[in-house]
């Protein structure tokens, strides 16, 4: 059988790449002055970070897109539930420091007038608490949603609708004061974590550094998850569902494994995210959000995990640049970039890479395969 | 667990199933011994296939009961409880993992544990690379071992899922239309095969092709409109009329 070892070609370049920017960025920040060419401004260095969280939600929607054949376009909501439990934290980390001074209650609170920290909010102090919150709530909720959709076979668009509804259904629910989690201001105004100020040089240069390490060891397990038979079961479901239930898998068990796994993967996105972003609103949770990354993964090249990466990296810097530059017309260039993808390069860039990297070696003499018979007519 | 209520491997009895008022299956009785090979011919939308979907748990019969080696109730379990228990299904349509090479497609289907934590860690033995190469062996696709099998023939692809459903290591294999868009002398192979993998399972394999079931040589099962019509050898059921008014034609 053709092992596919965890650390392929491609493996190696990911996480080199990776590796080179969490030393490249600091040492260039740090090292050159402002104005010379090589120099990272401190504005770009959360912009960054923030690019490597979006590619670690990126990869766990390839995860199930591109190996399991489950479209979610509601994996915002994990990513924005991480987000909101990091967030948490930080807004107790402020303590009196808020605008009414409150030792425990931050400022919506008593803004709203409440007298007591709701129960939900408790524990949310202590950052290891908060850290498994981070990927506890977003693996909960997608166990759960994941436990009834699979088990009912809900497959194909009738999913991707319901994990929409999903997703939406929390922004609503996010949107209301009452829920306790800061309303449509959502949380903001955060002071530092686990005691260094957010605002400083460092720790903005630690949270980019911890971002790509995450994004490394995001990939390092997805490549696991994908070079196992575990794998191996995952896109036999994608391609023949039927048929691996025949073979005896219980495909909702798969489904539902990976779905969570997935779902955690993006809450530590969210979480990685918010300390760099400065807020997190119920606009995270926006349906068009999750659509977005759905893009990403389409035009970075679906299937591949790094081509996941990639089209986060350069959609977001599109945007960046974009959103600066011509602002109106953005979503008329995100918009086109996902037809002329679908189009002209189904398999995203990376996969149009490589095959043209196949045609370019079948060129070549060398062995070529046993018994190309020709297809029987079907 | 029980006491066989039956000594026969496959019972069907009295099974109907009905979608919308049409009668797919219509009080259907059915036995099938260990080790026994059945061909079951019938006209379009005599029900052939909603049977093989009730004996592998992809559809619930509206009445009636099927057992698995007398003991099982397959009506109140799940596809994959039903392949694990030794039912094997080849489709219509030859269904492979396309993206798979053949012997990723034949090891997937060797039985091992199936849930997903075992297959996360699951390392391949030597043991089950000779099962694998055995197997390939008898399919004749050795040499396209490391081919991607959406790349293979027709005729190729029923062969391999033949020899997936053979990795199940069932004890009774339903195969639906085999010969399907195969040439006549790979037809015949098939038919071989089939022959010498019921030497030792139970087989059910549906066919039109007439030339093909001859070839089989066994008891032949003709159903009508969810029931069955006729039962026996090929020639006293190709010349019982009913069978002949409905199916073979005059």
């Amino acid at each position: 059988m053709k092992t596919q070892s965890l650390l392929d070609r491609q493996a190696v370049i990911v996480l080199s790449l990776l590796g080179l920017a969490a030393v490249l960025v600091p040492v260039l920040n740090v090292m050159t002055a402002p104005g010379s060419a090589l120099h990272i401004s401190d504005h770009l260095v959360p912009l960054l970070g923030k690019y490597l969280s979006f590619a670690l939600l990126a990869l766990s929607v390839d995860l199930i897109w591109g190996f399991c054949g489950i479209l979610s376009l509601g994996h915002g909501a994990f990513f924005a539930l991480g987000g909101y439990a990091m967030g948490m934290y930080l807004m107790r980390q402020i303590g009196p420091r808020g605008v009414y001074a409150d030792p425990i209650l931050p400022d919506f609170m008593v803004f709203l007038n409440w007298k007591d920290l709701p129960w939900f909010w408790y524990g949310f102090d202590w950052f290891p608490y908060a850290a498994i919150m981070v990927l506890l709530v977003p693996g909960a909720l997608a166990f759960v949603f994941g436990w009834f959709a699979f088990r009912s076979r809900v497959t194909g668009v009738y999913l991707s609708i319901i994990t929409q509804a999903m997703t939406f259904a929390l922004m609503l629910a996010f949107f209301r004061n009452d829920m306790g989690f800061g309303g449509n201001n959502g949380l903001t105004d955060f002071k530092e974590i686990l005691g260094f100020p957010l605002q400083s040089e460092s720790t903005r240069i630690v949270l980019f550094v911890l971002s790509a390490v995450a994004l490394a060891a995001g990939y390092l397990l997805c490549r696991w998850i994908v070079t196992s038979k575990l794998g191996k079961v995952l896109v036999a479901v994608r391609d023949a569902e039927s048929r691996t239930r025949f073979l005896g898998y219980r495909v909702e068990h798969y489904k539902l494994a990976v779905f969570t796994v997935s779902a955690m993967l993006a809450g530590l996105a969210g979480a990685l995210y918010v300390p760099q972003v400065g807020i997190i609103n119920p606009g995270e949770f926006a349906p068009a959000n999750s659509i977005e990354v759905v893009i990403w993964v389409a035009v970075g090249g679906r299937g591949t995990l790094a081509g996941a990466i990639l089209g986060a990296l350069v959609v977001n810097a599109g945007k960046t640049w974009f959103t600066g530059a011509l602002p109106e017309f953005w979503l008329f260039a995100l918009g086109g970039l996902f037809v002329f993808v679908t189009l002209l390069m189904p398999r995203g860039i990376l996969g149009t890479a490589q095959d043209a990297w196949t045609r370019a070696r079948a060129r070549l003499p060398s062995r070529s395969a046993p018994n190309a018979l020709p297809h029987a007519a079907e | 667990m029980t006491e066989p209520v039956t000594p026969t491997l496959l019972y069907l009895d009295n099974v109907t199933v009905s979608f919308d008022g049409f009668r797919a299956l219509n009080a259907l009785s059915l036995a099938i011994d260990h080790a026994e090979m059945r061909a079951i011919i019938g006209p379009n939308g005599a029900g052939k296939t909603t049977m093989m979907d009730v004996i592998t748990g992809k559809t619930r019969p509206n009445e009636g009961s099927a057992l698995f080696e007398g003991m099982h109730d397959l009506t109140s379990l799940d596809e994959a409880a039903i392949a694990e228990l030794g039912i094997g299904r080849k489709f219509q349509t030859p269904t492979v993992f396309d993206m798979h090479t053949v012997e990723d497609n034949v090891l997937l289907a060797l039985k091992d544990d199936r849930r997903p934590f075992s297959a996360l860690f699951s390392r391949r033995t030597a043991s089950e690379r000779e099962r694998v190469d055995a197997l390939l062996e008898r399919v004749r696709l050795t040499a396209h071992r490391r081919r991607k099998a959406g790349e293979l023939s027709h005729g190729q692809k029923q062969w391999l899922e033949i020899g997936m459903l053979l990795a199940q290591e069932p004890k009774l294999l339903l195969v639906d239309e085999p010969a399907a868009g195969m040439t006549d002398q790979e037809t015949a192979d098939t038919a071989d095969l089939l022959r010498d993998i019921a030497k030792t399972r139970a087989v059910v394999v549906v066919e039109h092709d007439m030339t093909f079931v001859r070839d089989l040589d066994v008891k032949v099962t003709c159903l009508h409109e969810g029931s069955v019509l006729a039962e026996g050898p090929l020639d006293v059921v190709s010349a019982n009329e009913r069978v002949i008014e409905v199916y073979l034609g005059r």
